[in-house]
């Protein structure tokens, strides 16, 4: 990685606008015309964390439910309301735009830029978001109910069987869907486009690059996933025939479509992680980052591959045995490239002089529980273990190792790790550590005996469960309760934060690097109009 | 011309570059509708792939038989039994044989119906060979009638060794709605 410079002229600079240009409009208007990346960060942080507390809620329905064995508190219906929209919330409401508030804030402090490049287009972007949450949630409440076909809405559940609400359900899913491609686009203008000068590809911070590529994901991604819910639209109300094998279409076809989407949506939500991880691992090894050039291949590699395994989703819809070879081969192929970056992260700790404050915590869980998800992943990935995990606690176990431990904890370790530097005080060293280890130890019984369950055959989203599962499912909810209350400490931690505490200094973490670094805590408003120089 | 117009005239042209993947991304998965049907014609690997044939005068091969099954389903909305009339047959490749299919309407209105067939292992559906199936139209019962649907077809003598069973199932769908435009699909 690069090493940085101070421009000399900097703290003049600063200073400069701490005086003339720190004028910000007070009140909501501040938040609702705003076209500052730091204010639209933070929209979209706060935005996703209540995000997460909304989809953590219908968890919680969940897991009550399946607490005990039979019909306990909710009708089945709603059962299925509450996996569909968990789902939906925390995918496109929680941890995408998470990495999107992540990015706001930092890409353009890394790489020395003054802000986005598109910066009216970055509030449109934002303050679409609340809109296409709120037109979900209403949609619950809707006669016949909201989405209840699980959020990947495979026809004919979608289409032939769907509640009459469908529609907004839709709507909803564009509306994500165009705030994910705006946020992207803006995303790869500003990093190709306003660069600190000297600052080449190959300098810039993997946060940074690891971004870079997920915005291609999206803008590849999504469109994929928007023509999908047309169809479905179209196919429900319009009577065409996409996935109706009655009108000659065939409702295999939407699975097809909707993995070639939802593949690389599963990197969407963890590359981004790769680059926080990256950076943090470093900052507290006091080390640089062991196999740069191979980390930026590695994530490209990811990126490309996961345009080629979308139909190992799909092992059991009868696929001819080429097939089933070349998905099997292709997905366990990616274990290579990802393998690169473990090896990187504990490659940069070695001998390093480790300490292991919060961020580093969650950056350490991140690591090894990422890992193991990664691991169930290679285990799903192989076709005739599939047959029997198929639809299983397994994959439930799966996915949320590498989208809670994964991807959530290393959001977490990212606001750790850059409160500071937002804020200007450091947040409670004591509470946070005791969120750390309350979220470890809670996760782990939440989701680890969730394997077993499916192992054991117990399938996913059905609200009730044969007796012989009672037992763990019991465990289970309770680590899912212990859970929950656990993240209202990082509420607390963030509001203390926000309000006060000890003075940040310019660099609270001494092994940290990168221009954001250069500047006071808390960041000015404005910052980099004239760019810092590069060594 | 100044370094903000510059940037800015940057920032366009990679916009609108951006913008057409974009487009393009959106307009790929809906080709993906007529790619995956020719993809599955080609190789006939999701068992859908039918085609009206001509009878086979040669290529009787009498050292083989093949076990066919025969299913039939109905969709939920669709007020008709509908069964194979033979349940299973042993055939020679390259052998033609007709079976019956029976169906009754049992609603009191004019029903249409339309059976899409499915072969099991989909890679077969390139062997089996039909003469005439009643699957090619639709159909249409008045209420309470009865009729017998044939299918006349034959098994393509190159079928490969490791395909001894193949299962033919037929998915009765009610078309009544949709029935303005007579054409077969
Ligand atoms: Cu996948």
């Amino acid at each position: 990685m690069s090493t940085l410079v101070k421009n000399n002229n900097k703290k003049a600079d600063i200073d400069d606008f701490d005086h003339a240009h720190d004028e910000k409009p007070r009140g909501i208007m501040r938040w609702l015309l705003t076209t500052n990346h730091k204010d639209i960060g933070t929209l979209y942080l706060g935005f996703s964390l209540l995000m997460f507390f909304v989809g953590g809620a219908m968890a919680m329905v969940i897991r009550a439910e399946l607490f005990q064995p039979g019909m306990q508190i909710v009708d089945p219906n709603f059962f299925n309301q509450m996996t569909t929209v968990h789902g939906l919330i925390m995918v496109f409401g929680a941890v995408m735009p998470a990495f999107v508030g992540l990015a706001n804030w930092m890409v353009p402090l890394m790489i020395g830029a003054p802000d986005m490049a598109l910066p009216r287009l970055n509030n449109w972007s934002f303050w679409i978001l609340p809109a296409a949450f709120s037109v979900l949630i209403a949609s619950l409440f809707m006669p016949g109910g909201g989405p209840n076909f699980g959020w990947t809405f495979y026809a004919p559940l979608s289409t032939t069987y769907a509640p009459d609400s469908t529609a907004l359900f839709v709507f909803a899913v564009h509306i994500m869907g165009i705030s994910s491609i705006l946020g992207a686009i803006n995303i790869i203008v500003t990093i190709m486009n306003l660069r600190a000068p000297g600052m080449s590809y190959m300098k810039m911070p993997m946060f940074v690059w690891t971004w870079f590529i997920t915005a291609f994901l999206l803008i590849v991604a999504i469109p994929v996933l928007a023509a999908a819910v047309t169809m479905i639209l179209t196919d429900k109300y319009f009577a065409t025939s996409f996935f109706s094998a009655a009108g000659g279409g065939d409702p295999v076809l939407f699975q097809h479509i909707f993995w070639f989407f939802g593949h690389p949506e599963v990197y969407i939500m963890i590359l981004p992680s790769f680059g926080i991880i990256s950076t943090i691992i470093p900052a507290f090894s006091r080390k640089k980052l062991f196999g740069y050039s191979s980390m930026v291949y590695a994530t490209a590699s990811i990126a490309l591959l996961s345009f080629v395994v979308w139909a190992h989703h799909m092992f059991t819809t009868g696929m001819p045995l080429a097939a089933e070879l070349f998905f099997m081969y292709s997905t366990i192929l990616i274990a290579v490239p990802t393998g690169v970056k473990v090896f990187n992260w504990v490659a940069t700790m070695w001998r390093g002089a480790i300490s292991f404050e919060v961020p580093m915590l969650f950056a350490i869980a991140f690591i090894i529980l990422f890992t193991i998800g990664g691991f169930s992943g290679l285990m799903l990935g192989i076709t005739p273990l599939d047959f029997q995990y198929h639809d299983t606690y397994f994959v439930v176990a799966h996915f949320h190792y590498v989208l809670v431990t994964g991807a959530i904890f290393s959001i977490m370790a990212g606001a750790y790790f850059w409160l500071p530097k937002w804020t200007g005080y450091m947040y409670d060293e004591r509470l946070a550590k005791l969120h750390f280890w309350l979220s470890l130890i809670s996760v782990n019984i939440l989701f680890f005996p969730m394997h077993f369950l499916g192992l054991a055959g117990m399938p996913r989203r059905i609200p009730d469960y044969a007796l012989q599962f009672a037992d763990f499912n019991q465990l289970v909810s309770l680590g899912g309760f212990a859970f929950g209350i656990s993240q209202l400490l990082f509420v607390v931690v963030v509001v203390k934060c926000v309000r006060g505490g000890a003075k940040a200094q310019e660099k609270p973490w001494d092994g940290a690097e990168g221009f954001e670094w250069e500047l006071p805590s808390p960041v000015p408003y404005h910052t980099f109009s004239t760019p810092p120089k590069v060594k | 011309m100044s370094d903000k117009t510059l940037v800015h005239k940057k920032n366009n042209q990679l916009i609108a570059k951006l913008v057409s993947v974009v487009m393009l991304m959106f307009l790929f998965g809906y080709a993906l509708v007529p790619l995956y049907d020719v993809f599955c014609d080609i190789t006939g690997i999701n068992g859908r792939r039918f085609v009206q044939s001509t009878p086979q005068i040669s290529g009787l091969n009498e050292s083989r038989l093949i076990n066919l099954q025969f299913t039939t389903s109905v969709a939920p909305d669709m007020p008709w039994k509908f069964s194979p009339m033979t349940k299973t047959i042993e055939v020679h490749p390259g052998e033609n044989k007709v079976v019956k299919f029976s169906a009754t309407n049992i609603s009191p209105n004019t029903v249409v119906g339309q059976a899409i067939p499915s072969v099991s292992p989909g890679i077969a559906s390139l062997y089996l060979n039909k003469v005439e199936c009643f699957c090619f139209n639709r159909q249409e019962l008045k209420a309470g009638e009865q009729v017998e649907m044939g299918l006349s077809f034959f098994i393509s003598s190159d079928i490969p060794e490791d395909i001894n069973t193949l299962t033919l199932s037929y998915t009765l769908f009610n078309v009544t709605a949709v029935n303005q435009n007579k054409q077969p699909i």
